[in-house]
């Protein structure tokens, strides 16, 4: 089935058995916190594994002079050391224009030349991980250095402007923004800096690799198993159905593992090598330079607006880094584009290719950098003009979508942040900054608006039901703890009419009908969508055996029934079992309304009048997200993007040494993301909704939507509390008290 | 992580004995520390003793109302400790500000003595880094230097040092009791145990070759109320940008007694005599914080990143002093 019509009322709509949005526990989560749900570094399969380890370039740029692999090769328990001399013959990188940048081929070890701190410059295999890692120090690397280039600044004017990616152009305009902003009566005029975020997943990448009848199977840790599996082919030159990708389980992915990386490459090419399984993992440090992170960005801001507030120009410039030989771009201001109604509008995007490791999505790429800086130049505009932050937005809501001039499919903006205000006491925030006081802490309150565009992508499923009764699916999608287990769970559950005890769901395997995966808020829907249609055809095909009519046939407690007769679906299915297929295909819909997902965020922070040092109190986010599957899982995933969106503020920031061309803190001692006692009191809620535009499912993607907007609303926060603007995140004290009157 | 061998040893003379009779053999305890260290390569230990069962897991009092702390009691055990929480609050509150539940469930009193700095360069070993490898340079300097030293430090290193306990001991000066492969034992004043670089940042204590640390002596309290106040970058988990230990014991309004021990601006827990002295018999205001701050301060040396920690411990200590001057402060 396709998108090129609303959804019709479905099965789901009716919720018979009452499982759409129930907020039922995880059905992997037992399995999970006992330890017997193997992530990709704990599957055993077939022989005794050899370890490999990768050892990183400790320069930035240039070439390896000299390499010596033999103190490391007579190393206690190393089997082998792979070096650029020695490693297989691999396709050069690329095509740097591709639909599908993530099954690009990736070389590795493919020369002596090193384009970023970290390159993996030799792959170290031992019988166990210490080994490899001991072994790794005795290989002795003499470098040719070259300068680097590593700061965004002073790159700025050397910037490209990066290709098109499908419709979304680097660039847009509408009427004469110059002008407009030029003639406003009320003026904010801004730059915002933000700095390289890191992903952190809780599992760091690994890889097992083994060659079993000339086709290689890795049990890895990866969001897109198609793509994945397709950069192995392409990057070792063999056929795609020859590489077999396994991710079970993935502990976080966050856009970091949309690619994959030298882990998974090395380890298979050793593996056929070596004739034996390769297993590899990623160290926490390795993570920040062999993986991608998040661009810095500057971002200038231009609102022009009435003393009504209404705004007449909006402009919105980023700038972000691409390591020199790709050609990433972060998409700040794509929401800008949508958010808010102006005659008069202006975006660009610019990229500077630097010689640092490679950028690449973050959970809620664009939107998560950009609306720190729209949301807090808004909120600046609210302070000129002596408004309330919500009245100023909703005296900006759009009729429809300002550049694309066609409806929203759904957008509670307006009611998200209603609702949200009355939740939070927002009456009781002052007015104008610095006003309460409690002890030594300032005390304050903002909001943010959130924003997230919602995608479709295609995906294919395929389900059975056994002769008992029990239903079982499958599909390549992978579930990065988002929780895709247990909603798709509950849809083929709630179409069949069946315990969610007795569905089966198969995921994460690429032998299995091929899905969009797991990325941009968009594999609920999409796999989701597949499954969909997969058990509407088994349904079809069931009522079909049970001489029933589907459109009077009713699925429930493990029945169908119609006429006033009743089967049991494990005797219709018989002991062969019944099976189907299912598919979704975007269409029309996404080109008729403007699909968004919307939040407002509200925080109240504490500024120490002495320290500077900035405390979360509390946050609360309000969320108009389509259909929610799960209330649980849903809410995990958006209170997860605003607890992001308090680091983005406050504490994250990997910082780039000039010299080096590294991240200094490259260990998450020093790299501080929030820990439980910086999020005391966080809450979500979504209100009600169905879109009928956006797929079947009626849904709308929400891992990205609680990030988008999150910091912002905490960092208007820290203006209200203590009257201090900061437009260079993170909101350090160091920053703060360079600002704050003397201490009395 | 090289390979290692390991052994146990069952008394303190035994395990400074047996340190001794290995070359590149190491001490290990709670190992929050060093097992890090060894993972990266930036210890490199031939051999570990093991440390944790030799019966210095206790705390006794002593005879002058001090405490005698077992170099194995855990973190944790001490800021719980009923005898710590009602006469030493700096330490247990010092202790509580550091690191997290399960890492203090295994530090020991020893230990963290001992942890080793938390620059970014030192924790990177393709980095030069004087106190790793001597003469090789420093790399914080010229670098990203946040996190770094502010006094005490000098041309080969600006490393602090991390430990919060470090620096109630050293407001309480505390004594570290050691014992030698020959069974000698001594007392080191703490205000002497950790070492300024100089020329030689690579030797970070007082502590001979073999020397085994086997507790902490506290002498009596002093007089006053003691408050510890850490900022830091987020609200748990996180090292010092600079911490201030402080017992003030004033009557009316005038200080009869103070002193001050700073944490995340030297190479060691740091204390000022002069601005100490400044404090003894004055009454605090606006001006007499501003004199102790520049005393504090007045051989400072600030590297560009760094430059804050000078303002925010002068913002921090005005307020701490007034705190711990007021009386019926728990």
């Amino acid at each position: 089935m396709d998108m090129s019509q609303p959804a019709k009322a479905n099965p789901l709509d009716q919720n018979l058995g009452g499982l759409m949005g129930k907020p039922i526990d995880r059905v992997d989560g037992r399995l999970k916190v006992t330890g017997q749900a193997p992530y990709a570094y704990e599957v055993r399969e077939g022989a005794k594994p050899a370890y490999g380890y990768l050892l990183e370039s400790s320069v930035a740029k240039g070439r390896i002079a000299s390499i010596d692999a033999s103190d490391a090769e007579r190393s206690p328990g190393v089997v082998m050391v792979m070096t650029y001399k020695n490693a297989p013959k691999q396709a050069p990188f690329g095509p740097i224009d591709t639909s599908d940048r993530f099954a690009r081929s990736k070389p590795q070890l493919g020369d002596d030349g090193i384009q970023y701190y970290g390159e993996p410059v030799a792959f170290i295999v031992a019988e166990s991980f210490e080994q490899a890692r001991a072994a790794a120090k005795l290989v002795m690397v003499g470098y040719a250095q070259e300068r680097g280039e590593f700061e965004l600044k002073p790159g700025m004017a050397k910037a490209v402007i990066p290709k098109s990616e499908g419709d979304r152009a680097p660039d847009s305009s509408l009427g004469n923004f110059d002008h407009a902003f030029a003639a406003a009566p009320v003026k904010v005029d801004v730059t915002y800096t933000t700095p390289v975020y890191i992903h952190a997943q809780m599992e760091p990448h690994a890889s097992l690799a083994y060659w079993k009848d000339d086709r290689v199977h890795i049990h890895c840790s990866a969001q897109l198993l198609e793509s994945a599996q397709k950069c192995v082919a392409n990057t070792l030159q063999i056929s795609p159905n020859k590489v077999r990708i396994v991710s079970r389980y993935v502990g976080g992915g966050f856009g970091g593992k949309l690619p994959i990386y030298g882990d998974t490459l090395l380890a298979a090419m050793a593996s056929r090598q070596l004739n034996r399984p390769v297993k590899t993992a990623l160290t926490r440090q390795q993570m920040f330079h062999i993986t991608t992170h998040r661009s810095n960005t500057v971002q200038h801001v231009q609102l022009g607006a009435g003393r009504d507030g209404v705004l007449s120009a909006i402009g919105h410039e980023a700038w972000s880094h691409s390591a020199r030989f790709d050609n990433f771009y972060e998409s700040c201001a794509h929401q800008t584009r949508t958010l808010y109604a102006a005659p008069h509008r202006k975006t660009q995007h610019r990229s500077v290719r630097l010689d640092l490791p490679v950028s690449d999505s973050t959970r809620g790429p664009g939107e998560a950098v950009g609306m720190l800086a729209l949301e807090c130049a808004m909120d600046e505009l609210a302070h000129q003009l002596g408004m309330d932050p919500i009245e100023l937005r909703v005296r900006n809501e759009p009729a429809q979508d300002p550049e694309k001039n066609i409806p929203y499919s759904t957008r509670q903006l307006v009611a998200c942040m209603k609702e949200g205000a009355r939740r939070f006491g927002w009456n009781m925030r002052a007015a104008s900054p610095a006003q309460r006081r409690e002890g030594r802490w300032l005390v304050g309150m903002g909001m943010a608006a959130a924003s997230r565009g919602n995608l479709l992508r295609p995906s294919k499923c395929s389900v059975r039901l056994d002769g008992r009764g029990v239903l079982t699916a499958k599909m390549s999608m992978t579930d990065i703890g988002t929780g895709s287990y247990t909603v798709f769970s509950q849809i083929a559950a709630e179409m069949l009419g069946v315990d969610v005890e007795n569905v089966s769901m198969q995921l994460g395997d690429s032998d299995f009908p091929p899905t969009a995966g797991s990325g941009g808020s968009f594999g609920a829907a999409s796999a989701g969508s597949a499954l969909f249609d997969a058990c509407n055809n088994l349904r079809l095909k069931l009522a079909e055996a049970a001489a029933m009519d589907v459109s009077e046939a009713v699925f429930s407690g493990g029945q169908i029934s119609a006429g006033g007769q009743s089967r049991s679906l494990a005797a219709v299915a018989g002991v062969l079992g019944m099976e189907a297929d299912g598919e979704i295909k975007p269409g029309d819909m996404e080109k008729k309304f403007s699909q968004q997902a919307y939040g407002a965020h509200f925080a109240e922070v504490a500024v120490d009048m002495d320290s500077g040092e900035v405390r979360l109190r509390r946050m609360l986010g309000v969320f108009a997200a389509g259909r929610i599957l799960n209330t649980k899982t849903a809410t995990s995933q958006v209170l997860g993007g605003m607890i992001w969106g308090v680091g983005n503020a406050l504490h994250e920031d990997a910082v780039i040494d000039p010299r080096f061309g590294f991240f200094v803190n490259h260990d998450l001692a020093e790299y501080h993301v929030p820990v439980h006692a910086d999020i005391p009191a966080i809450e979500a809620i979504f209100l009600p909704e169905v879109d009928d535009k956006t797929n079947p499912l009626k849904i709308k993607g929400v891992g990205e939507l609680g990030i988008s907007g999150a910091g912002a609303a905490v960092a208007n926060a820290v203006f209200n509390a203590c009257g201090v603007r900061i437009r260079d995140y993170p909101l350090t004290l160091d920053k703060i008290i360079a600002a704050l009157p003397a201490a009395a | 992580m090289k390979a290692f061998t390991y052994e146990r040893a069952t008394t303190p003379e035994a395990a400074a004995q047996a340190v001794a009779a290995r070359p590149g053999a190491k001490f290990i305890a709670g190992g929050t520390n060093l097992l890090d260290l060894m993972k990266l390569q930036i210890e490199k230990p031939l051999h570990l003793v093991d440390v944790n069962r030799l019966g210095l897991a206790g705390i006794e009092d002593t005879s002058g109302g001090g405490l005698r702390i077992g170099a194995m009691v855990r973190n944790s055990d001490l800021a719980a400790d009923v005898r710590v929480r009602q006469r030493y609050p700096v330490l247990a509150r010092a202790l509580l500000s550091g690191a997290t539940g399960q890492l203090r469930n295994m530090a020991t009193t020893g230990g963290n003595l001992l942890q080793r700095t938390r620059c970014y360069y030192f924790y990177d070993t393709s980095k030069p880094c004087n106190k790793r490898e001597a003469g090789a340079g420093c790399s914080a300097i010229g670098g990203f230097n946040r996190i770094h030293a502010v006094v005490g430090a000098s041309e080969q290193c600006i490393a602090v040092h991390p430990s919060d306990m470090a620096v109630a001991m050293r407001v309480l000066d505390a004594g570290v009791a050691t014992v030698m492969p020959n069974g000698a034992r001594r007392i080191i004043p703490i205000a002497e145990f950790h070492r300024l670089p100089g020329n030689t940042p690579q030797v970070e204590n007082a502590l001979q070759a073999s020397e085994f640390i086997t507790h902490v002596d506290l002498p009596p309290p002093p007089p006053g109320v003691q408050v510890y106040r850490k900022v830091r970058d987020r609200a748990s988990y996180a090292f010092a940008l600079v911490s201030v230990a402080v017992i003030v014991d004033s009557q009316g309004g005038a200080l009869r007694s103070a002193r001050m021990a700073f944490g995340g601006l030297a190479p060691k827990p740091w204390r000022v005599p002069e601005a100490e002295a400044l404090l003894v018999g004055s009454t605090l205001d606006a001006n007499k914080a501003v004199e102790v701050g520049n005393a504090v301060f007045r051989d400072a040396t600030v590297r560009g990143h760094n430059d804050f920690k000078v303002a925010l411990t002068r913002r921090v200590l005005g307020n701490v002093l007034v705190q711990a001057s007021q009386p019926a402060r728990g």
